[in-house]
């Protein structure tokens, strides 16, 4: 679904990504691992060209992400975004934060994606907010909003960067249980985390990038359980 | 007593002179109300020139500022009606307008842009993952609150805006101060004609800082 061919990301002379290659497949759950400043949020954010890479190549569906600028647009109607900074739009109410988009985009009466939106507000465990502000809201109930508002555009894939690293402890799992749920539904998902539980639970398969590489990838099993590589077993040593 | 009542009567009712203030003051509103509205299409379309990644655009916008910020407004006005919109036949009104409104639009871009660069950068990315375009990302998302946020600064900028209007008699159009002055001309008092051109500025500014101020209280609904 996704074939990310030898990425390259400079921040000035910076090398961020040095060389990153995988296959992302229809319905598939990839977990992105690594510490700080290992370009994992980097990779994501190139996905849907929120950076553009410097060079290599994104083909999603067939089209090549940098050939295709034209239609960026579209495509990334295709690819939902969670935050780590949730980003909801708070001069909005819950649901004109979920319905913008279907509406203005896609043309889709205001009555549908009010109905729409509150599918996936009880979706989401937040079926009485609809009109709230985000301000309101706790960081574990935006979250969840900013999924909603993700959905909403029925995307084929989402990306989640880091979706529970802002939350208190307490939120995690709520937020973590709507990707779970997710997950089960068969939504392609590629998520950077450190919650190495839920990557170990839901993730089927684990990237562990280092310095702007995968350094190591495989089943959440051979990953966790038997890291071959020196600084992969040091990392897990580490966070678990 | 009796001089108030006779400085009343001279400068207000003696040849429906309260008509000219009248007239004046529906001149300088009508004039603070095109400017504005220039000034805010303006300050828009140079804030988002100079955000934007055209950098002729970018430096075009720079320039501008520079050079309506580095002037006396007056000097702007007298220019732009003798040199450049003197020799069309547009109404005076409407020169004034777009002398005001071009150097209101300056300002009003300064305030935007501020706006907008104080918002947070994930607001727009997470438009444009959404799909939004650039300029749909702007119009939905970012310009809406970017002006939320500058709201206080804006209204005082229309406020000064009335206030500068006052110059307009330099191209002899006949606003509340022009009028204040023709009357003074014709009465020989400096006073009353002028105190009473001051208290209806007062009497206007005063109305809309509360319009604002209401306006501002609605808008932080969301907060």
């Amino acid at each position: 679904m996704i074939n990310v061919i030898d990425l390259h990301k400079y921040f000035g002379p910076l090398e961020v990504l040095k060389g990153v290659t995988t296959k992302i497949h229809r319905q598939e759950v990839v977990c992105v691992i690594g510490a700080s400043g290992s370009g994992k949020s980097t990779f994501l954010r190139c996905l849907n060209l929120l950076e553009e890479p410097t060079k290599g190549e994104i083909i999603i569906d067939g089209i090549s992400l940098l050939e295709q600028k034209k239609e960026l647009d579209k495509l990334r109607q295709k690819v939902g975004m969670v935050f780590q900074q949730f980003n909801l739009f708070p001069h909005m109410t819950v649901m004109e934060n979920i319905t913008l988009a279907p509406i203005k985009l896609k043309g889709m009466s205001f009555e549908s994606a009010q109905e729409k939106a509150a599918k996936l507000l009880h979706k989401v465990g937040l079926s009485d907010k609809n009109d709230e502000y985000p301000s309101r809201l706790s960081g574990g109930q935006k979250q969840r909003v900013a999924i909603a508002r993700a959905l909403a555009m029925d995307p084929e894939i989402m990306l989640f960067d880091e979706p529970t690293s802002s939350l208190d402890p307490e939120m995690v799992g709520e937020v973590l249980g709507v990707m779970k749920q997710l997950a089960y539904e068969g939504m392609t998902m590629v998520v950077v985390t450190h919650e190495m539980g839920f990557a170990k639970e839901v993730g089927d398969r684990i990237l562990f990038m280092d310095e702007g590489i995968i350094f190591e990838e495989g089943s959440p099993t051979e990953l966790f359980e038997n890291p071959k590589k020196g600084r992969t077993q040091a990392f897990l040593s580490k966070v678990l | 007593m009796r001089r108030l009542s006779d400085a009343i009567y001279y400068n207000l009712i003696r040849e429906q002179r309260y008509l000219q203030f009248l007239r004046g003051l529906g001149v300088s509103l009508q004039l603070t109300v095109y400017a504005a509205a220039i000034g805010i299409l303006i300050g828009l379309f140079l804030a988002l020139a100079k955000l934007g990644k055209i950098s002729w655009l970018q430096k075009l916008s720079t320039l501008y500022v520079d050079i309506i910020r580095g002037t006396p407004m007056v000097v702007q006005l007298v220019l732009i009606y003798y040199a450049i919109l003197g020799t069309s036949s547009l109404p005076k009104i409407m020169v004034a307008s777009i002398a005001f409104g071009l150097n209101s639009g300056a300002y009003v871009s300064e305030l935007i842009r501020a706006g907008i660069m104080a918002l947070d950068k994930g607001q727009m990315e997470a438009a444009r993952s959404l799909g939004f375009s650039y300029g749909k990302s702007m119009r939905y998302i970012v310009i809406p609150q970017a002006v939320k946020n500058i709201l206080p600064a804006l209204g005082n900028e229309f406020i000064v805006l009335l206030k500068e209007t006052a110059i307009a008699g330099y191209i002899a159009l006949d606003d509340l101060t022009r009028a204040g002055n023709i009357v003074r001309g014709r009465t020989f008092d400096a006073y009353t004609p002028f105190i009473l051109v001051a208290l209806i500025y007062l009497y206007i500014t005063t109305i809309l800082t509360g319009l604002l101020n209401k306006l501002e209280r609605r808008m932080r609904a969301s907060d």
